[in-house]
């Protein structure tokens, strides 16, 4: 077994450093590897930045450097919590766009931002957490309103999630338009572009990140004793109850995390994982490590992608992510009967 | 032993057990049996925690039940459901190993004493094979076996048995029957408490003749009532048997004479 765990763990990882290496070098302007190597070499050696490497400089440690880490770290928190609301529901549509966590976690940042656009810190920490309870409180919303007795019938999950999902979108549009701030990267935020720049966003980013993700990694052996029902959960020992606030709140703690200053990005919560469980089955405690780094490596590509395809304007990675994410979406619901690894 | 006195269970304002007493003594197997929607399933639930009781008690060695957390009560008592829907990307060997849930931490590590124990179940049920298929390639015969063998390295004092044996084969009814005789004869060691017991079963049956050979005491439940609760010869009598399940039925002895047989009568 234990060749079987080592193995997509390490694909997963080159696949990751491959997608940061990208994400470094490539944009409007292109670096090559040799230009990266030197100017870290030169702030490794602590000298003098030589003249010719100090647009690299810049653009490697200002500009790329935080949007790589921002944007891996919303790649796999969309991932983690995708996988694990698919647990959670036992149905393999569930996902932070689809079920409409991630609209109301969009609603909570709006209502934040609409308030104070603000770049201290307190304004930056407060964007998160109103993000968090704008996913908490749809997740409730949602469940409840899709629930028939004590089952969760996957129709009413997507209904519900669908309604939730545009009735908080029509709201974030309309705060938007009555904002006063700038029009064009309020849009770009609702299309899943990374709007703002510079480590603070980061910084305020990685401690929702590091509880909500770090939580998620230990709950792969409940996750796969949830699979087969509350009932049978329960009789091998499991709280069921307990264990299913914890994931719900953790899971919406990280589409929080990720939703907060990258805007709405769909569909990374669903190819990520589905990918992930064609490849090594359904098993969660390698399904949430790898979603991880798969989803980072995911996303890195995406907003490469959104990069250069219109030079030397941007497309929002949100885009990019539809438009892949879109017709695989509709591959999986039409094949979601025949899965091998979903019943 | 396992003690239930006047144990009433109600789904919204309808009682499904009412007044339910009876005793599951070490090493004992306990067949319930009545017509369908008359508890059965609902007595395997409540004993398993799922229902809660509206009044009465269920205890275990005078501990109660119904105080003990989760996996508390998981390490006395297991259940094996029966083999429909099950998670179809798992292993057969993942599947037997979430028997030990009870005795594992947070992240599910399993030690090698698990893995030997979990090795021992799938043996004895002749599912060892079977380890790296997937569930959603197996038979309903497997699977069944499967979830008996995840019950076994589960280590309770106690195993409960929903209709373990519906849509098997007769052949497969013998087969897991019999493995289930064995873990009572032969309990698998791995219990956290130390304490050697040999376990009870209690199985809720459909075939009255499976019953006669393989139960030491019948509970014939009647919407939601004990209406009998006694060695096979005791319950299964004509007269009792008809009312219950409101056909004719005859019980005659076998031809080596052990066991009685139960044959419906044809107007």
């Amino acid at each position: 077994m234990k060749g079987r765990t080592v193995h997509p763990i390490w694909i997963a990882l080159a696949a990751l450093l491959a997608a940061l290496l990208l994400s470094m070098l490539v944009g409007s302007v292109s670096l090559s590897l040799v230009d990266m190597a030197r100017v870290v070499a030169a702030r490794l050696s602590g000298g003098e930045i030589g003249a010719d490497l100090r647009v690299a400089d810049t653009i490697l440690f200002s500009l790329r450097l935080p949007r790589t880490a921002l944007v891996a770290l919303t790649g796999s928190a969309l991932a983690v919590s995708g996988a694990a609301y698919q647990g959670l529901f036992r149905n393999p549509l569930a996902d932070p766009y689809l079920i409409g966590v991630a609209s109301g976690a969009g609603l909570g940042a709006v209502i934040v931002l609409s308030l104070r656009w603000g770049y201290d810190v307190a304004g930056l920490l407060a964007v998160p957490l109103a993000s968090f309870s704008g996913a908490v409180l749809t997740v409730l919303m949602v469940v409840s309103l899709a629930r028939v007795g004590r089952s969760l019938p996957v129709t009413n999950l997507l209904l519900a999630g669908v309604a939730v999902n545009s009735f908080a979108g029509a709201l974030t549009s309309f705060l938007l338009l009555r904002s006063t701030g700038e029009l064009r990267r309020a849009i770009a935020w609702l299309m899943g572009g990374s709007s703002m720049g510079g480590w603070q966003p980061v910084l305020a980013v990685l401690p929702y990140w590091l509880i909500g993700l770090g939580i998620l990694m230990t709950m792969g052996h409940a996750l796969n004793v949830m699979q087969f029902g509350d009932e049978q959960a329960q009789q091998l020992g499991l709280p069921v109850e307990t264990t299913r606030w914890i994931i719900i709140g953790v899971s919406s703690l990280a589409t929080a995390a990720a939703v907060s200053f990258t805007g709405i990005i769909g569909f990374v919560g669903l190819i990520v994982p589905h990918l992930l469980r064609l490849l090594v089955g359904g098993d969660y405690r390698r399904l949430l490590p790898l979603s991880l780094l798969g989803g980072a490596a995911f996303l890195l590509l995406a907003d490469v992608l959104a990069r250069i395809v219109m030079t030397p304007q941007e497309l929002p990675v949100g885009i990019i992510t539809a438009l892949t994410g879109t017709p695989f979406f509709l591959w999986i619901l039409r094949r979601s009967r025949s899965l091998p690894y979903w019943s | 032993m396992l003690e239930v006195l006047h144990l009433t269970v109600r789904y919204g304002a309808k009682p499904v057990l009412k007044d339910v007493s009876f005793r599951l003594a070490d090493g004992e197997i306990l067949a319930v049996i009545g017509p369908n929607g008359a508890g059965k399933s609902t007595l395997v639930r409540a004993l398993s925690g799922i229902l809660p009781p509206e009044c009465g008690s269920i205890r275990y060695d005078g501990r109660d039940l119904c105080a003990l957390s989760v996996q508390e009560r998981a390490r006395l008592i297991a259940v094996v459901p029966q083999a429909r829907s099950l998670p179809a990307g798992f292993t057969a060997w993942q599947v037997v190993s979430l028997g030990r849930t009870p005795y594992l931490n947070w992240l599910g590590q399993l030690s090698p004493a698990d893995e030997e124990l979990i090795w021992e179940a799938m043996r004895r049920t002749d599912t060892q094979h079977l380890a790296h298929r997937l569930v959603g390639e197996l038979s309903g015969g497997e699977l069944q076996r499967l979830l008996l063998a995840r019950a076994m390295v589960q280590a309770t004092p106690v195993m409960l048995l929903d209709e373990p044996t519906t849509h098997l084969d007769l052949q497969y009814q013998i087969g897991l029957l019999n493995q289930m005789v064995e873990v009572v004869r032969q309990p698998i060691a791995g219990n956290g408490n130390g304490k050697a017991h040999q376990p009870a079963a209690l199985v809720v049956l459909h075939d009255l003749n499976l019953v006669a050979r393989y139960a030491d005491r019948v509970l014939l439940l009647v919407d939601g009532c004990v209406q009998a609760y006694g060695t096979s010869v005791e319950v299964l009598r004509p007269q009792l048997l008809s009312e219950a399940f409101g056909i004719p039925l005859e019980v005659m002895r076998s031809p080596n004479g052990k066991y009685p047989l139960v044959v419906p009568l044809m107007a």
